[in-house]
């Protein structure tokens, strides 16, 4: 009985009583007929990482593009800092601009300027002398892992470095805010974890607040405190990243994590029958310490005989436990089943009974 | 071929050079600008005035659709009021700049055209205003095609000016002209047409060199 679950790693941000950088509230945009946003409300704290996925054509673009005004919102209010940026002109958006840095799928560096001017140049628009930016934009280049790079002409640089280098002129204007659209999109899953880890790290060293839109849930996993997912041009599901992993609601949400979640095998899925069978297969989900004890050899020791595993595992997100599995509980006694899911759902387990296995001896 | 006729094609071929060189620069410093406001004005452009752009397009068409013969004479008056007279090399450079403009104009927007709007958006989003978006993303970024563009126009300023006879401005393609072919001297005339091949050649090669220096791409 040597059970032991801990309390302690549940340190789940709140959010409560931070400071916002980004407040949307109810915005819209539509394009010709179709809504592009549909009523977007939205927080973002200074010093987090919130990643909104969404599939393409769900509206993450046009919304990441209208917090710094290079879409205009239709309706409803965006306060960058504390400030309403709704419905101003373009010359009003200018200056606000330099607080807010941004990064593309596609890099958009000038390819007729070196690595260190394209880094410079948001200082350049900021009126800094010549000797001024270019120190600057040095600094950068060593934060990035480029000082070599220096002089070279983006044309001559891989789609990482490319990338490493979007993020230093990103940086440049010591921004409060980096918007992230697609940036890894264009880049293999290696090159990806190095700049996810490089924004990991930028935020952790300056505290930086990072917005990312992405189609892929790898990046939310990996790099992300808060999830945000769009779909239609809503946010249909909000959270810490563990704990949508661990319980989507939405369907959008759990189509989206049905490649990261352990899904019950097809060939037993199509098989099962949902009144009667030898053995009721039931999906186990639990997160943080539920999901760190040693639930499964208690269960044995409680109830012998009574369960077998199927399929499953546990997955680590933010330092917390998610863990899923299909277990498949004999039916010869009738009572089992009700025991083993009164056993685990006592150990703080969501237990969904999803049918009944005939072929199975 | 005798020293005089040598002194005559050396004195047409400097005719010719001045003709396309001062007409190409002025085309080239009127049609750029010229060029970024049809971009510029634009439907998704960054001054988007649709009426301007229509009306640019308009004016530009006029001129290009003009025979250059027939402008060459049309300009008369207006070439009066700007060099003086309507005859010899300068008065030429002002209908061969006014019809190389519009060309020039058209060619240059092309290439305008083709800067990745990503670019721009990239720009503005650091807070850019357009002269700057203008300054460090259009103009720099198309310049390998700016630069080419312009060498094309030479070129054919090259092949226009031999009109320009017309109006006595000389130069090489008057020479081929007038000695070559009224006067059946097939040596002036095979001698004018090498100069010409060497000097589009020299246009072409060097416009070639400038653009492969430049293109970063």
């Amino acid at each position: 009985m040597n059970s032991f679950v801990s309390a302690s790693t549940i340190a789940a941000p709140s959010g409560e009583g931070l400071e916002e950088v980004v407040r949307l509230a109810n915005v819209k945009r539509r394009f010709g007929t179709t809504p592009a946003l549909d009523g977007v409300s939205l927080t973002v704290h200074k010093g987090e990482i919130l990643g909104i996925i969404g599939r393409s054509g769900a509206g993450k673009s046009t919304l990441i593009r209208c917090l710094n005004g290079l879409e205009q919102a239709d309706s409803g209010e965006i306060h960058i800092e504390g400030r309403n940026i709704t419905g101003l002109s373009e010359k009003e958006l200018q200056p606000l601009r330099r607080r807010i840095g941004m990064i593309f799928q596609h890099f958009n560096l000038l390819s007729a300027k070196t690595v260190e001017e394209n880094v410079a140049l948001p200082l350049k628009i900021e009126g800094l002398g010549k000797a001024e930016r270019l120190k600057r934009a040095g600094e950068l280049l060593e934060l990035v892992g480029l000082s070599d790079k220096a002089k070279a002409f983006p044309s001559a640089l891989s789609g990482g470095q490319k990338q490493r280098v979007g993020i230093a002129r990103a940086l440049a204007a010591r921004p409060a805010l980096l918007l992230s659209d697609e940036a890894t999109s264009a880049l293999d899953p290696e090159t990806t974890r190095s700049i996810l880890a490089l924004l990991k790290d930028i935020n952790r060293k300056l505290g930086l607040t990072i917005l990312l839109i992405t189609h892929e849930m790898e990046v939310v996993r990996s790099v992300a405190d808060r999830v945000a997912v769009i779909d239609a041009g809503r946010i249909v599901e909000e959270g810490q990243v563990w704990s949508v992993f661990a319980d989507p609601q939405a369907p959008i949400t759990k189509s989206l994590l049905s490649g990261f979640r352990p899904q019950l095998p097809e060939y037993i899925a199509t098989r099962l029958s949902p009144v009667s069978g030898a053995e009721q297969i039931l999906a186990v989900d639990m997160a943080g310490p539920a999901a760190q004890g040693a639930l499964f050899a208690d269960l044995s020791q409680a109830l012998p005989q009574s369960f077998r595993l199927v399929h499953g595992g546990i997955d680590h997100i933010q330092n917390q436990a998610v863990a899923r599995f299909f277990v498949a509980v004999p039916t010869r006694d009738a009572a089992l089943p009700e025991q083993v899911q009164n056993f685990l759902k006592a150990r703080d387990a969501r237990v969904e009974v999803l049918g009944y296995d005939t072929d199975h001896a | 071929m005798t020293p005089i006729m040598l002194e005559l094609l050396f004195r047409s071929l400097w005719e010719t050079i001045l003709m396309t060189g001062a007409s190409g620069i002025i085309s080239l410093v009127a049609g750029l600008p010229l060029g970024l406001a049809l971009v510029a004005t634009s439907r998704g452009g960054i001054a988007e005035k649709p009426w301007l752009n229509s009306l640019l397009g308009a004016i530009v068409n006029g001129f290009r659709s003009v025979p250059f013969i027939i402008l060459l004479v049309a300009l008369i008056p207006l070439t009066r009021l700007i060099v003086g007279t309507a005859l010899g090399t300068w008065a030429a450079i002002v209908p061969l700049a006014i019809a190389a403009t519009p060309y020039y104009a058209r060619i240059a927007e092309v290439s305008l055209r083709e800067v990745d709007r990503g670019l721009i958006d990239a720009v503005r989003a650091m807070g850019g205003n357009r002269w700057t978006i203008i300054r460090e993303v259009l103009v720099p970024e198309a310049l390998p095609g700016i630069i080419a563009g312009f060498t094309v126009t030479l070129v054919t300023l090259v092949g226009a000016s031999a009109m320009a006879g017309a109006i006595g401005a000389g130069g090489l393609g008057d020479l081929a002209i007038r000695y070559g072919y009224q006067r059946f001297e097939t040596t002036v005339m095979i001698a004018v047409v090498i100069v010409l091949i060497i000097l589009v050649c020299g246009i072409q090669w060097f416009g070639d060199r400038l653009v492969a220096k430049l293109d970063h791409k």
